[in-house]
């Protein structure tokens, strides 16, 4: 086993090497400018660009930066962002918390849905409950979440007022007020990001049951006369739930990588939100780092999934 | 000259006008009946007292209304910027969002207000000839500054602060963006604590560049002189300010909020009427709108680029208000000058080409009668822009009478017909082989589509046909250089797009059709004459602009300079832009085009 793991970690460091060649030399060759704003400006003169392209290095070969950067990665140096002069790593430090709360929340929320309810639908295959879970399923992953996410907004916020539809980290409140508002504010981002994942959670666990379900030792396990409800959750639900597992740790990078829209649309302050805003200003710095932070933690819960895979189901050896 | 022609029209000349500006300095003639008699023979108010205070006559800086009795108790303040705010060092900015931010904390000496005149705000008083603040020569400016202002960690203000400021920003490796208004700087003495006298390279009559406005933000030099030049990054201070402004620093996230509090010492009696601000940033201009208009989760929003339409119908919701101010923004059509489809010596559109069709005036002329401007403000701009002849529009003072525009696809048929552009069998006119078919590219947004489309509609109608292109925003406005689809490489035939007037003085604005500043290869197509326009009567009315000191006929210099592009058709202005914010009902603010939206910041309040 942990012959396997370090194999796997040696096996991961030439893919991220290349991973994060390929990002960077993209990034680079992509159109666009940090300061094209300041083009515009009349106030600005031209050299002023040049100076400060110059200054921070965009005028170098494409391997000599990423020559630099790499040296710089690897002695812990992020960088920092052209558009605000901050650390790299500070400006994503800032943007976990938010990003964790509302994309882990909305995970849970889908987890919370998924399982039973996909459970539920694979007992009774065709029935009523079924067809109305699967009709539900369909509709729900197949609405996106900028259409879900302007719909809450336009019920919730404008029609109805309950819920506000712009997102701030720093609440001056305390005690409960500060949770209430923290809930608040967190529902509709994490009720759009969540129903749409429990969506196909669903459609995944109501297959895997069902595929459980048919099996020999679960009839086995029912003419021995046990009940129905101890069948379901010892004898399939724990079977069937191996390759969900998979799927929620496949999952886990999207905790940390945040949602990208939904972030936008509801002005939460996560990892998704600095990525966009940072590709739309030509940060190239952060766009680097967020990715590649994704790229590592993709490679990682590979493994953790490869690993989890193993444990659920001891057939299966690592060599 | 403009001015003189326009006022000769009314039976005055340019003698009697300084005769009554003289009359009001000696005070044989009051301030108020000359503005009067300015207005009985066309000229608007501001105009006249910008005239009299050019002359030497001192005139009070306009009030800014301010009804509140005490400083605080007005509660939160929330503003929503929905490109947000990403550093709070003035001297970095690199958008409006990040100098609005910074407003909050750092002062200007003074800003500008709507009609184009100086407000002082950290000086004493605006340096004007009567107060010996402005040499004949135009070689020097003399600061006064206001005394007893402390900056937030309870240091005094003084002379020193302004000169570390123009040390600060013109070291090279400071890469600071303010350079542009501080290196024309020669050196900064400071004659007492209070007084600081700059000394220019040459006569300089836009004087107040400097340490006025947007770029004239002063941070403290006990906090920064630590920093400058290349360390100028490490400095803490940069991401927590510490200001003279009437709020202090609490907390900032780069790309989300800032907040802040009432600063207690604020230089201002009675000020600031908020006891907290929250900034949000982030999102789109759309929802930001329907933040403050249609559901008042917040008091205000920033650049509302939103179609007039969609504000209309926030603005029913009753929570909030547009405000829309006058600008000298301009979106306007260039057509180009070189010819894009050739390549000279490694680049497209090189001066040593000319367009094939647009070479002939005839073409332009009837391409100018070709652009709908009223159809487009009133369908797509509304009420954020205004239809206009001119390229130079704001302050009042600058603007041509001599223009006007039209639209006749009658008229302009008639025009190519005579020149001999004659339609061939497809419908597209032709002349000598050249067929009359452009393309004409724009940047990627909403209305720009549209407005293309009108254009191409009417070109169609008059035998031109027309192929549209957009860029991405971030391409197209970038200053790569390998790029071929920036706006100032302009490898096409004709494009569109908003030239930004940050400041009263047209000086920076209208360099756009000076010889020297054209785009090439040689300075990486960073010059700013994008067109590739060349006049020999421009260039010279420029220079001598340049080193006018008599403010009405540097105006003058001014409105021919742009009747000089505007003839020639190769520049065809359209839409003078407003800047829209969304204000929620009750909020009192002083908005200028001419500076920041929050260069009043510390006089905003609250009507219950």
């Amino acid at each position: 086993m942990g012959n396997y793991l370090l194999r796997r970690l040696v096996v991961a460091l030439p893919s991220l090497l290349g991973i994060s060649l390929i990002l960077f030399v993209l990034l680079a060759l992509a159109p666009g400018d940090p300061f094209g704003e300041l083009a515009s400006n009349p106030n600005i003169p031209p050299e002023v660009r040049e100076a400060l392209r110059i200054k921070f290095g965009m005028d170098d070969p494409i391997l000599l930066r990423y020559l630099h950067w790499l040296v710089a990665m690897l002695h812990g140096d992020w960088g920092f962002s052209f558009a605000s002069r901050v650390n790299v790593d500070t400006l994503i430090l800032q943007r976990i918390p938010a990003t964790l709360y509302v994309v882990g929340s909305s995970q849970l929320l889908a987890l919370a849905v998924a399982l039973p309810v996909g459970v539920l639908a694979a007992m009774r295959p065709y029935s009523i409950f079924d067809q109305i879970a699967n009709t539900f399923a369909f509709i729900g992953f197949s609405l996106p979440t900028f259409f879900t996410g302007l719909l809450f907004i336009l019920i919730f916020s404008v029609n109805l007022g309950w819920l506000p539809f712009v997102y701030r980290a720093d609440i001056h409140a305390t005690g409960w007020l500060w949770y209430w508002e923290n809930i608040k504010q967190a529902i509709m981002p994490v009720a759009v990001l969540g129903l749409f994942q429990a969506a196909s959670y669903t459609r995944y666990v109501r297959s895997a049951v069902l595929d459980v379900i048919k099996l020999d030792y679960v009839t086995t396990a029912r003419s021995k006369g046990l009940a129905e409800r101890k069948v379901i959750t010892r004898h399939v639900v724990r079977n069937a739930l191996i390759p969900v597992v998979t799927l929620v740790a496949l999952q886990m990078p999207t905790v940390f990588g945040g949602a990208i829209i939904t972030e936008q649309i509801f002005r939460i302050p996560g990892i998704g939100s600095l990525l966009i805003s940072a590709i739309l200003a030509n940060d190239t710095p952060v766009i680097m780092a967020v990715t590649f932070v994704f790229a590592c933690l993709v490679v990682l819960f590979n493994l953790v999934a490869d690993i989890l895979y193993g444990w659920l189901d001891p057939r299966i050896s690592f060599r | 000259m403009g001015i003189q022609r326009h006022l000769g029209a009314d039976g005055m000349n340019e003698r009697d006008l300084r005769d009554q500006i003289a009359d009001v300095k000696a005070g044989r003639l009051s301030r108020r009946a000359f503005v009067q008699r300015m207005i009985a023979v066309g000229l608007t108010a501001p105009m006249a007292g910008a005239m009299l205070s050019y002359s030497g006559v001192a005139i009070a800086a306009e009030q800014i209304e301010y009804k509140p009795t005490k400083a605080g108790g007005g509660g939160t303040l929330k503003l929503l910027f929905w490109q947000a705010p990403t550093l709070l060092n003035p001297h970095f900015a690199i958008g409006t969002k990040d100098q609005e931010c910074s407003r909050l904390f750092y002062e200007p000496l003074a800003g500008w207000d709507k009609d184009g005149n100086l407000v002082p705000i950290l000086a004493a008083e605006i340096p004007s000839k009567e107060n010996d603040g402005l040499a004949e020569d135009g070689l020097t400016v003399i600061w006064k500054l206001k005394q007893g202002v402390k900056w937030h960690d309870g240091q005094p203000f003084t002379a020193d602060d302004v000169i570390f400021n123009w040390q600060y920003s013109i070291n090279p490796d400071t890469a600071a963006v303010s350079i542009g208004s501080y290196k024309g700087i020669k050196s900064a003495e400071k004659v007492d604590d209070h007084t600081v006298k700059l000394t220019f390279t040459q006569p300089t009559p836009f004087w107040a560049d400097a340490f006025v406005a947007a770029y004239g933000l002063i941070i403290p030099k006990h906090l920064f002189a630590d920093y400058i030049g290349s360390k100028s990054r490490d400095a803490p201070t940069n991401l927590k300010p510490v200001g003279t402004g009437p709020y202090l620093f609490v907390d900032f996230k780069p790309g989300d909020t800032v907040s802040a509090k009432l600063n207690p010492n604020y230089h201002q009696p009675n000020r600031p009427y908020f006891d907290t601000v929250e900034v949000k940033g982030g999102g789109d201009a759309v929802s930001a709108a329907r933040a403050v208009l249609q559901t008042g989760e917040y008091d205000y929003a920033y650049n509302l680029q939103v179609e007039d339409e969609i504000l209309q119908k926030l603005e029913a919701g009753g929570q909030g208000k547009a405000q829309l101010t006058v600008t000298g923004h301009i979106e306007y059509i260039a057509l180009n000058v070189a010819d894009p489809w050739t390549e000279v010596d490694g680049e497209r559109a090189s001066v040593k080409t000319k367009h094939p069709l647009f070479s002939d005036p005839a073409v332009r002329k009837a391409i100018n009668l070709l652009i709908d401007r009223a159809s487009v403000q009133k369908f797509i701009y509304g009420r954020a822009g205004v239809a206009t002849a001119n390229f130079l529009n704001n302050p009042e003072r600058f603007r041509s009478p001599n223009n006007k525009f039209e639209f006749s696809i009658e008229k302009a048929n008639q025009i190519l017909e005579a020149a001999g552009w004659k339609k061939g069998s497809s419908g597209v006119r032709e002349k000598d082989g050249k067929q009359l078919k452009l393309v004409f590219q724009s940047s990627i947004n909403a209305p720009r589509q549209k407005n293309q489309a009108i254009i191409k509609q009417a070109f169609g109608k008059a035998g031109i046909e027309v192929e549209l292109k957009s860029v991405v925003a971030s391409v197209f406005f970038s200053s790569d250089a390998a790029n071929p689809d920036t706006f100032t490489h302009f490898y096409c035939d004709m494009e569109m797009y908003q030239t930004t007037m940050p400041q009263a003085d047209p000086q920076f604005f209208m360099n756009q059709f000076v010889s020297w500043e054209i785009a090439n290869k040689e300075n990486k197509w960073q010059g700013r004459n994008i067109t590739r326009w060349q006049n020999k009567d421009y260039d010279e009315t420029y220079r001598q602009a340049q080193k006018e000191l008599d403010p009405v006929k540097r105006a003058a210099l001014f409105i021919k300079l742009n009747d000089l592009v505007v003839a020639d058709n190769y520049v065809q202005p359209e839409i003078n832009r407003r800047n829209c914010i969304g204000l929620k009902n009750g909020m009192v603010v002083n908005k200028s085009g001419w500076d920041n939206d929050l260069w009043q910041i510390a006089n905003w309040y609250r009507e219950s």
